[in-house]
C-alpha cells in the first residue's frame, strides 16, 4: 500500500486533498471538506459523509452545484456526531441542511444524533436516506437495502436544486424522488485491503466472483465462477430491474470498484447499454469511471435511476467538485 | 459501595484490554464485518483513558458520561454511539451519588443496556453486542461480576451459530452463521475488565 503508517491515512489523504484543492477548505484535524464560499447566501446546504476509502465520494463532491460539506470518517468507519455539527454549522445559511445519509447502522445513528445537535444550535435540518442496492433484501431481518451507486445522483441532484434556491422541503423532496427512482448492484473480482488489517477482507480466489457485493469489503450474496463482462451485465441488470420498471429514460452509472481499469469499465458499460436496450429502456445519459469506490476492490456496480424532465434538467445542470465536473 | 476510582479503574482496565485485544476484535470483524472493529473501540478507549488521566471527574456517574461522550466523539460507525449510549446512559443513571453500590450499578447497566437496545433496534438472538450485555446484565445481580463476566463471555461465544440480523452482518444471510459477532465480544472484554477492576478472581 502508498501509505506511510495505517493510523494517518485518512489525514494524510485530507492533506493531500488540501493541497490539491484551494477552492475547498479542509480542515484536517476537525475532519471537515467545505466549499471556501459556504455559506452562500439564500441556499439551502447539502452535508453529506461517510466512512472512507470509497473516494471520490464524498469529499471529490464537494463544491457548487452539488455538497456544501463532507464529512469523512476513518476508513469504512462513519464519521461521529461532531463533525456533521460543525460542517452544518460552516454551511448554513440560515436556509436548512439537508444530510445525505447512506443507509448503514453507522451513519443513520450519528448523522441522527448530529441532526439533534444541529437544530438544538437552531439548524434547521433534513434528512434523506439513500438505500438502492437490491443485493440485500429489504426486511425486519437485515439493516435494510445499503446506500451505494444512487448516493451519486442524490447529491448531484439535490445540489443542482439547493443551487437554484429551491427550499429545504422541495430540495429534500427532489433527494427522495431519485433514490425511490434508483436501484443499484454490484460485483467484485476481488476482495479490498484495508489499511488496519493489511490483509483482504474476505477470501476471493482468482476464477471465481462475488454477486451483490457491497462497498465495505463485506463479501456479497453469492459466490461463483467467473463470468464474462456480458453476462455479469445481464444479471446485474436483471437483478436492478427486479425492482425497478423505469417507464421513461433512465439515467445509468457504471462504477468502478477501485481497481478496475476503465478500459474494462467501458467495454462492461456496452454490455449494460446492450442488456437495457433489450429490456426496451431509453438511457438518457450516461456515466462511467470510479465513483463509489471500495479502495482497491476489482468489480463494478450499476446503478439505473428514472428521471422526469425536471430530475434531467438537475443532472445536466452545472457542477464543480472535484469528482465531478461539467459546464461550467 | 464503589466509588469514582473504581470506575476509572475500569475504564482504564477496558482500554488496555482492547488495546490488547484490537487485532482479535479486527479478525473476528473480517468475514462478517468490515475489518476494523479492534480499531475504532482502541482509538476510542485510548481517547476515554487519556481524557479520564486530564481532568479525573470525582463522581462514579461523571466517570461514564465523559467515558460514553468520548466514544460518541472519536469511534465512530455503530460502535460509537451503541458504546456511548450505554456508558452515557449508565453514567446519567448513577446520578451525582460519590459511591454506588452493586445494586446501583445493575440498576444502572440495565438502563444502559435498554438504551442501546432501544437505539440499534435489535434484540437478543440478533447477534449483536446484546447477545453478550443482555446475559451479563441479568447475571450481575446485585453485584456479582465472575458471574456478569462468564455471561458475557458465554453469550459472545454463543453468536456463532446465529443468523445477524442487525447490523453490516446482517447483509451477509445465511452467510454471517459461523463466526463470533465482534461486538458481543467486545462487550464481554468490558464485564470481563469490569471483573478485574473489582478485584474477581477467574
Amino acid at each position: 500500500m502508498l501509505i506511510n503508517v495505517p493510523e494517518t491515512v485518512v489525514a494524510d489523504a485530507l492533506r493531500g486533498m488540501a493541497a490539491a484543492h484551494p477552492e475547498l477548505t479542509v480542515d484536517v484535524e476537525n475532519r471537515v471538506i467545505v466549499r471556501r464560499d459556504a455559506p452562500v447566501a439564500g441556499k439551502v446546504a447539502l452535508v453529506s459523509g461517510g466512512g472512507s476509502g470509497h473516494e471520490p465520494l464524498h469529499g471529490g463532491f464537494v463544491g457548487p452545484g452539488m455538497l456544501s460539506a463532507a464529512c469523512p470518517g476513518e476508513v469504512f468507519t462513519s464519521p461521529v456526531p461532531d463533525q456533521m455539527v460543525r460542517a452544518a454549522a460552516a454551511v448554513d445559511s440560515g436556509a436548512g441542511v439537508l444530510f445525505v445519509v447512506k443507509n448503514y447502522t453507522g451513519d443513520v445513528l450519528n448523522f441522527d444524533m448530529a441532526a439533534e445537535l444541529a437544530e438544538d444550535e437552531g439548524i434547521q435540518v433534513a434528512r434523506v436516506l439513500v438505500n438502492d442496492d437490491v443485493a440485500v433484501t429489504d426486511s425486519l431481518y437485515t439493516a435494510g437495502r445499503r446506500g451505494t451507486g444512487a448516493t451519486l445522483f442524490v447529491e448531484k441532484i439535490a445540489g443542482a436544486a439547493a443551487d437554484e434556491g429551491q427550499p429545504l422541503e422541495r430540495v429534500e423532496a427532489l433527494a427522495r424522488q431519485v433514490n425511490e427512482s434508483a436501484r443499484s448492484f454490484g460485483v467484485a473480482l476481488s476482495a479490498c485491503t484495508t489499511p488496519a488489517k493489511g490483509s483482504p477482507t474476505f477470501d476471493l480466489p482468482p476464477g471465481e466472483l462475488e454477486l451483490g457485493v457491497g462497498i465495505h469489503g463485506e463479501p456479497g450474496r453469492e459466490r461463483r465462477a467467473m463470468m464474462t463482462s456480458g453476462e455479469i451485465a445481464d444479471f446485474a441488470v436483471d437483478a436492478v430491474m427486479e425492482d425497478l420498471d423505469p417507464s421513461g429514460p433512465v439515467l445509468v452509472l457504471v462504477n468502478g470498484m477501485g481497481a478496475t481499469p476503465l478500459l474494462e469499465l467501458y467495454g462492461f458499460n456496452a454490455e449494460v447499454q446492450r442488456v437495457l436496450t433489450e429490456r426496451g429502456v431509453p438511457v438518457a445519459r450516461t456515466l462511467v469511471g470510479n465513483y463509489v469506490t471500495s479502495l482497491d476492490m476489482a468489480g463494478a456496480s450499476v446503478t439505473v435511476c428514472q428521471v422526469d424532465e425536471e430530475l434531467l434538467r438537475l443532472w445536466d445542470a452545472p457542477v464543480s467538485t472535484p469528482g465531478l465536473r461539467w459546464g461550467r | 459501595m464503589l466509588d469514582a476510582d473504581f470506575f476509572r479503574r475500569w475504564m482504564t482496565i477496558a482500554a488496555a484490554v482492547i488495546d490488547r485485544e484490537a487485532d482479535r476484535l479486527t479478525e473476528l470483524d473480517s468475514p462478517i464485518g468490515d475489518a476494523d472493529h479492534g480499531s475504532n473501540m482502541q482509538r476510542g478507549f485510548a481517547v476515554v483513558r487519556a481524557s479520564l488521566d486530564k481532568e479525573p471527574p470525582d463522581t462514579p456517574g461523571a466517570v461514564l458520561m465523559l467515558a460514553g461522550r468520548q466514544l460518541i466523539s472519536t469511534v465512530g460507525g455503530a460502535s460509537g454511539p451503541l458504546y456511548g449510549t450505554l456508558l452515557r446512559r449508565a453514567g446519567k443513571a448513577l446520578g451525582d451519588a460519590a459511591e454506588v453500590s452493586g445494586a446501583d450499578l445493575a440498576r444502572a447497566l440495565r438502563t444502559g443496556v435498554d438504551a442501546v437496545a432501544a437505539l440499534g433496534g435489535a434484540a437478543p438472538g440478533d447477534k449483536t453486542m446484546l447477545d453478550a450485555l443482555v446475559p451479563a446484565v441479568d447475571a450481575f445481580g446485585e453485584g456479582d461480576f465472575t458471574a456478569a463476566r462468564a455471561a458475557a463471555e458465554h453469550g459472545a461465544e454463543a453468536t456463532i451459530p446465529l443468523l445477524a440480523r442487525k447490523g453490516r452482518a446482517s447483509y451477509l444471510g445465511e452467510r454471517s452463521i459461523g463466526h463470533q459477532d465482534p461486538g458481543a465480544t467486545s462487550s464481554a472484554l468490558l464485564f470481563g475488565a469490569l471483573a478485574e477492576a473489582a478485584g474477581a478472581g477467574e
